[in-house]
């Protein structure tokens, strides 16, 4: 380090004076410090990436035994967006419906949180990250139970007629998204209640004495100034959302499969990697796609 | 405001506000005439911001009513009233340039074109061509003047001031008075502007009152409550005083005959607010004169001996403080003219007032003397 510190100021300089070498320290430091996370993230994120990218172009008749060819074997791109493209559909259509939930729900939550919990409001952000103390799987299989058919819930829903006498919950499209909705909601209170926690009430009394109604003040001061949170918050719901494959798994059947359980079983029940790897890129794609969109029109220069 | 009232009056009736067991505001009653520039003058915690909380209506009162014309607008939504507040923190939208935050009411209320009025605002508050820019990228007085904007475009019956000038340093603080009073004249809304500070209030307000513990002490004219306090609160509050605890003995050919610390007195009737029993002989510190000996004191004028103790020569005046013969410490500032000679610490002095400068307040039977220390400043010793 202090070699690599001395190394601007000594070049062809009269003697080096402190200063000078403090700057010089001053510019690596930043790189230095950035060091240990571009590291990790080049050998445990963009090699493999790249690797995949690969293996999306190895030629398709090949298999694990056998081992893969490098063909450029861009044609299994639209091969796999032929046989798959509903499941894509499926995906983005159950994640958006659960972040339209999720947002119904978790806009009030963390703004009550936010503005009237009081002293309260630690221990109801303390209830809202709970759940995570358990796993993901624990807390998918737990609805598994609840909604089971026959479980308390159902023969309730049964007895007051809001469920057909052979209705189910569990294994329906309803269990799915419930359970994205519910899986994923912390992730879109967080972001939602620190932008709101910042919210400065006094801007809400200067709106209402400029003749803004409560609705009015909803729409022109609170919304946009938690759009920051509300940005992030839709982002950290709807990606991990879109590729998650546990619910369908848990909560549905094959008809409620999403693109996450078709990358899944190319990856470890078929063991088709070409596929898998070409479906993953896919995923991502049409991700980062929705999300530039998005943002384009969310138009929050906090966020980008 | 369908139909006109006879008089746009702003009157608070029997106005409390209670949090708790603690009384904010206690029965309040005041009226502030149309047009007139009203300063709610007070220490923090006297109940004038709430008062003023109440007229916006982002506080409900307790008990009473806050009266536009005749029109009890106490419980309305603070939205529905034709109130419009200059907020201490300004409180301007941060995500809205300062073009939208200027219109922000008039859009609420569904006008449609608004640029020729935001411009003509932005221009009164000398603020052309900052429509641009958001607030954050405004010093405190241009954000200062922006809430002005803001509110004044609605063109409210009322415009409520909370301490708008206290986040500005004392230039800006000074420049920014003399620019709200002239807003003020030009537009001709009432304004009721709340304040800690008593300059502030001098300056810029027709009527003052005086607020301290939820209700008001005196409400009169800037000078009127300056020459001739309600209370000894007043008198120490808005400037200081030397207040000598003393007994009046009743009035006597048109003068109250007092006797304090084994010495006569006498004032004149018209400004004793009690000729009996208890009070408080009031003589403000600029208008006692300092002579070296007794036979130096004109005729018709009253005295009272001491050795100067402390003398601070501020520029503009000296302010000394002169122990008494019974221990007690009176303040005297002298205009440094160059008339009259400085006179050192430790030498015995004289001071001297005319009694048509001396008041008498009501005083109770335990309180004893009450003279301000001497300030740094020279708070309101312009006479």
């Amino acid at each position: 380090m202090t070699v690599l510190a001395q190394v601007p100021t000594g070049s062809g300089q009269p003697p080096p004076t402190p200063p000078a070498a403090r700057s010089g320290r001053h510019r690596l430091l930043p790189y230095l410090l950035l060091l240990p996370g571009a590291a990790w993230l080049l050998i445990f994120f963009g090699v493999p990436l790249l690797q995949l990218a690969a293996a999306s172009l190895y030629d398709p008749s090949g298999s694990l035994s056998t081992g893969y060819a490098m063909t450029w074997a861009f044609g299994n791109y639209p091969d796999v967006l032929q046989a798959y493209w509903p499941q894509f559909l499926r995906s983005f259509g159950y994640a958006g419906v659960a972040l339209v939930l999720a947002l119904l729900l978790g806009y009030p939550l963390a703004y009550a949180i936010a503005q009237k919990a009081g002293r309260w409001k630690n221990l109801l952000l303390v209830c809202v990250v709970a759940p995570m103390f358990t796993s993901f799987l624990v807390r998918t299989l737990a609805w598994k139970t609840i909604l089971s058919d026959n479980g308390a819930l159902v023969g309730v829903l049964r007895d007051v007629h809001l469920l057909a006498p052979d209705g189910r919950l569990l294994a329906t499209p309803f269990a799915v998204v419930l359970g994205l909705t519910y899986n994923f909601l912390p992730f879109l209170v967080l972001p939602l209640y620190a932008s709101l926690e910042r919210l400065d009430h006094r801007l809400l009394e200067a709106a209402s004495d400029l003749y803004a109604s409560p609705v009015q003040a909803f729409r022109r001061v609170t919304l946009p100034l938690s759009m920051p949170g509300l940005v992030a918050g839709t982002l950290l719901f709807f990606i991990p959302a879109s590729g998650d494959y546990i619910n369908a798994e848990l909560l549905g059947t094959p008809n409620e499969y999403m693109i996450g359980n078709v990358i899944d079983s190319a990856f470890l029940v078929r063991l088709d990697y070409p596929q898998g790897a070409a479906l993953s890129f896919l995923l991502m794609a049409a991700i980062l796609a929705v999300v530039f969109g998005y943002l384009r029109r969310a138009g929050t220069e906090e966020v980008l | 405001m369908t139909r006109e009232t006879p008089a746009g009056d702003l009157r608070l009736a029997n106005l409390t506000k209670r949090f708790g067991i603690f009384t904010a505001v206690d029965d309040l009653s005041l009226t502030v005439p149309q047009g007139s520039f009203f300063a709610l003058l007070g220490a923090s915690g006297c109940g004038k911001t709430t008062t003023l909380r109440m007229i916006a209506g982002l506080e409900e009162p307790t008990s009473g009513q806050v009266l536009l014309g005749d029109r009890d607008i106490a419980r309305l939504r603070p939205y529905k009233r034709p109130v419009n507040t200059v907020f201490q923190s300004y409180a301007l939208f941060p995500h809205l340039n300062i073009f939208e935050n200027v219109a922000f009411g008039l859009r609420r209320r569904g006008i449609r074109s608004v640029d020729d009025e935001v411009l003509r605002m932005l221009s009164l508050v000398q603020l052309d061509g900052y429509g641009n820019r958001r607030p954050a990228q405004l010093s405190g007085g241009q954000q200062q003047r922006v809430a002005l904007a803001r509110a004044l475009i609605n063109q409210p019956q009322v415009l409520l001031l909370d301490e708008p000038l206290g986040a500005l340093d004392l230039k800006l603080r000074r420049q920014m008075q003399i620019e709200l009073k002239r807003i003020q004249t030009e537009v001709g809304i009432t304004f009721v502007h709340v304040t800690h500070d008593q300059e502030e209030a001098m300056t810029m307000a027709d009527t003052v009152a005086v607020m301290n513990a939820g209700r008001i002490e005196q409400l009169g004219a800037p000078a009127d409550i300056y020459e001739f306090p309600a209370t000894a609160f007043v008198a120490n509050f808005l400037g200081q005083s030397n207040l000598l605890a003393g007994e009046a003995a009743g009035t006597a050919g048109g003068e109250v005959a007092v006797t304090a610390h084994d010495a006569r007195f006498s004032v004149p009737a018209g400004r004793a607010r009690a000729d009996r029993g208890p009070v408080h002989l009031g003589v403000r510190p600029e208008k006692l004169q300092l002579v070296g000996s007794a036979d130096q004191v004109p005729a018709g004028q009253q005295h009272v001996t001491g050795v100067v103790t402390d003398a601070s020569y501020v520029g503009v005046s000296t302010q000394y403080l002169l122990r008494t013969g019974w221990g007690t410490e009176l303040s005297v500032f002298t205009a440094n003219s160059g008339a009259v000679a400085q006179v050192p610490v430790g030498s015995e002095a004289v001071a001297y007032w005319d009694p048509r400068h001396a008041f008498l307040l009501p005083r109770d039977a335990a309180d004893s003397d009450r003279t301000a220390p001497v300030v740094d400043e020279p708070v309101g010793a312009s006479s």
